[in-house]
């Protein structure tokens, strides 16, 4: 897993609430068995028209906007497990997700991916695509290590992780390795509750 | 101190707890299918690390399937390489597969029960959000993602916060026509699609005591579906019945011994929840949703609701349906009857029971999916398959179907579907499908009448 510390990036605000999985990638493009091209067809029904043209008033498709970091509505990640969804976001480029809101399910399978899912208030999300209504260009930066995210000297948050996760992120470790260290552990729970 | 359900079973799971942080909690029973399983074994396969438990895993192909002429090659060629894939991965690693055709195949949480592997005071995961259907056996059951499934296979354990609690209470009588399903689209109507994000739910009172297990697995199977990782129900007498005796459950005395640690696990007197919810059983109508999440459900009488928010909107746009209407005598022309929620052999008698002496509408496509081979067996054995041939209703082999659309079961673009399935997303049936979420009685009575009836006026 890639590694996580700070980062820099423009924003594409997706002011849309309830952001389902099916939507992030549709479950056609589920029959693939690695984790490459997903990137390619992640929102792929509101990118494109079902004719396959371009449908440009869709966030991605505005020139203005452009970034790694993904601004979007209430309860975002709902519905499917599938992390093809995380799969899809990361191999767009998207290193960071900012919401007032996830699903569980889609903000664990994130966080094994080394996509950070930012959840802040709902002030500062209001107030975050506002901003980026009107200035695309703004910069937001994401500090793992202090948990912060600002925009810039007046609009600041900070946000919760669980701090074994947080150091999953920036060390760049996955669970398996955790895990596998806990073997002996684990066969003794075996043995004592079989 | 008082303990929940949920708290006996998790806490008898826990091997280890990391200060501060997540706990290792063991994981009896493992499901897995073609679609979230392969970037999981090839994951392991990369590092080098062996399966650890593979008796503890079960797999069975459906997703990905198709529900036509299963005896034959398929012929779309990713999806056959996806379960060419999983045969490999079970064959490699020892882990027992019931693939496409076999007795034992089906949904993977129609079949699970189905077989006796799912048993009370387990827990039970799968790369699959409707794993929670398992809790309607007082089991820790729930979805996860392919990093997880990988964790699972590597260690038989995973990494987790316990969650909070949350207990949806259901008391008083049902209305005629008010099914399981009914029940479950009225309480995420009511609760909206992300109150139950963060908790585990238990569904409480004399409606879910008296409900079936089929109805219990309905019910707890959408629990997700208000953003709760799973959804559990006591086991009781009815769950004891149901296990007994099927073919992976325990046998003689060990099954009694399991009985009476069993009967220790409903939710002591006085155990406190996180969040509470109560409602009454007389409130509840046959349902139907309007919109494009789960939570967005009326009462079939009712009508769409007038909200000003852009989310609504844009939803009731994809629907083309105006704020403020109702969908009775909205014209339909495909009824799907399926998926893990409700593709159960009581759904099919629900629907037979309707549909007997009746006719299919002419302008309906009305497909019928099993949700296991043993499902398909029971609706040719008790004769329901008759009903259905002689009312033009199409009887189709097992598998997820038209609920997610990965197969050739697709919804073309801008058609209705009442479906039993579990979400109405856009595109969830196909692109530009528009999926209404109903029970197998209005879904069944929607495929007789070509249209959106007030069912509650239709039944003696």
């Amino acid at each position: 897993m890639e590694k996580f510390t700070t980062l820099q990036s423009r924003a594409i605000p997706l002011q849309i609430e309830n952001v389902d999985t099916d939507q992030i990638i549709p479950a056609r493009f589920l029959k693939a068995t690695d984790k490459k091209g997903f990137g390619d067809n992640v929102f792929r029904d509101w990118r494109y028209h079902k004719d396959g043209s371009v449908n440009t008033d869709f966030a991605l498709n505005n020139a203005n906007y452009s970034g790694t970091i993904l601004v979007a509505g209430d309860n975002f990640g709902c519905g499917s497990s599938r992390e093809h969804a995380a799969w899809a976001l990361t191999g767009y480029g998207f290193k960071v997700v900012v919401s007032s809101f996830f699903a569980d399910i889609f903000k664990g399978n994130a966080l094994n991916n080394g996509l950070l899912p930012v959840q802040v208030s709902e002030t500062f999300l209001k107030e975050l695509l506002s901003i980026l209504e009107n200035n695309p260009e703004t910069e937001i930066i994401v500090n793992l290590e202090k948990q912060t995210i600002s925009v810039n000297e007046t609009l600041s948050e900070s946000f919760e992780i669980d701090a074994y996760k947080k150091t999953c992120m920036i060390n760049g470790y996955d669970d398996i390795d955790y895990l596998l260290s806990k073997k002996s552990e684990i066969e003794a729970y075996e043995n004592a509750t079989s | 101190m008082k303990k929940t359900l949920f708290d006996k079973v998790w806490d008898a799971h826990v091997v280890d707890t990391i200060k501060n942080g997540p706990q290792v909690l063991y994981i009896d029973k493992h499901l897995i299918h073609e679609v979230t399983s392969p970037q999981a074994f090839n994951e392991l396969e990369d590092r080098g690390i062996p399966v650890f438990r593979p008796n503890q895993i079960v797999a069975t192909a459906d997703h990905n399937t198709p529900t036509q002429n299963q005896d034959q090659p398929i012929k779309d060629e990713l999806s056959r390489k996806q379960l060419e894939q999983l045969s490999t991965n079970c064959k490699k690693n020892n882990i027992t597969l019931y693939q496409l055709g076999h007795k034992y195949n089906g949904i993977v949480h129609v079949m699970a029960p189905e077989l006796g592997f799912t048993q009370p005071g387990m827990t039970m995961v799968c790369g699959d959000s409707h794993t929670s259907t398992h809790g309607a056996f007082g089991t820790i059951a729930f979805g996860i993602g392919t990093s997880q499934v990988a964790q699972v296979f590597a260690s038989q354990c995973l990494l987790l916060t316990k969650p909070k609690s949350l207990r949806v209470s259901v008391n008083g009588k049902l209305n005629k026509g008010v099914l399981p399903k009914d029940v479950i689209l009225y309480i995420i109507s009511k609760l909206g699609t992300n109150s139950g994000t963060g908790y585990f739910c238990e569904y409480a009172g004399n409606v879910f005591e008296e409900m079936s297990m089929e109805g219990r697995m309905t019910v707890c199977n959408m629990s997700i579906e208000m953003g709760a990782r799973g959804g559990m129900i006591a086991p009781d007498q009815t769950t004891f019945d149901y296990v007994q005796g099927r073919e992976f459950a325990p046998k003689s005395e060990d099954f009694d011994k399991k009985v009476a640690y069993w009967k220790t696990l409903p939710t002591d007197e006085g155990a406190t929840f996180d969040k509470e919810y109560f409602f009454d059983a007389e409130d509840i109508e046959p349902m139907i949703t309007y919109g494009t999440n789960p939570g967005m459900g009326i009462k079939i009488t009712e009508n769409i609701p007038v909200e000003e928010n852009a989310s609504f909107k844009k939803s009731l746009e994809y629907m083309n349906f105006e704020a403020g209407e109702s969908l009775i005598n909205k014209p339909i022309n495909f009824v799907f009857i399926g998926s893990c929620t409700n593709s159960r052999i009581e759904d099919f008698r629900v629907a037979a029971n309707f549909i007997k002496g009746k006719q299919k509408a002419a302008n309906v496509t009305a497909w019928l999916v099993p949700g296991s081979k043993q499902v398909e067996a029971q609706i040719i054995e008790e004769g329901l398959k008759d009903v259905f041939d002689a009312a033009g209703f199409e009887l189709r082999q097992p598998g997820c179907s038209a609920c997610l659309a990965m197969n050739d079961d697709k919804i073309p673009q801008g058609e209705y579907c009442v479906s039993t399935s579990n979400r109405n997303f856009e595109g969830r049936q196909g692109q530009g499908s528009r999926t209404i979420l109903a029970s197998p009685l209005v879904a069944a009575a929607t495929a007789v009448e070509g249209k959106i009836i007030d069912i509650t006026k239709h039944l003696n």
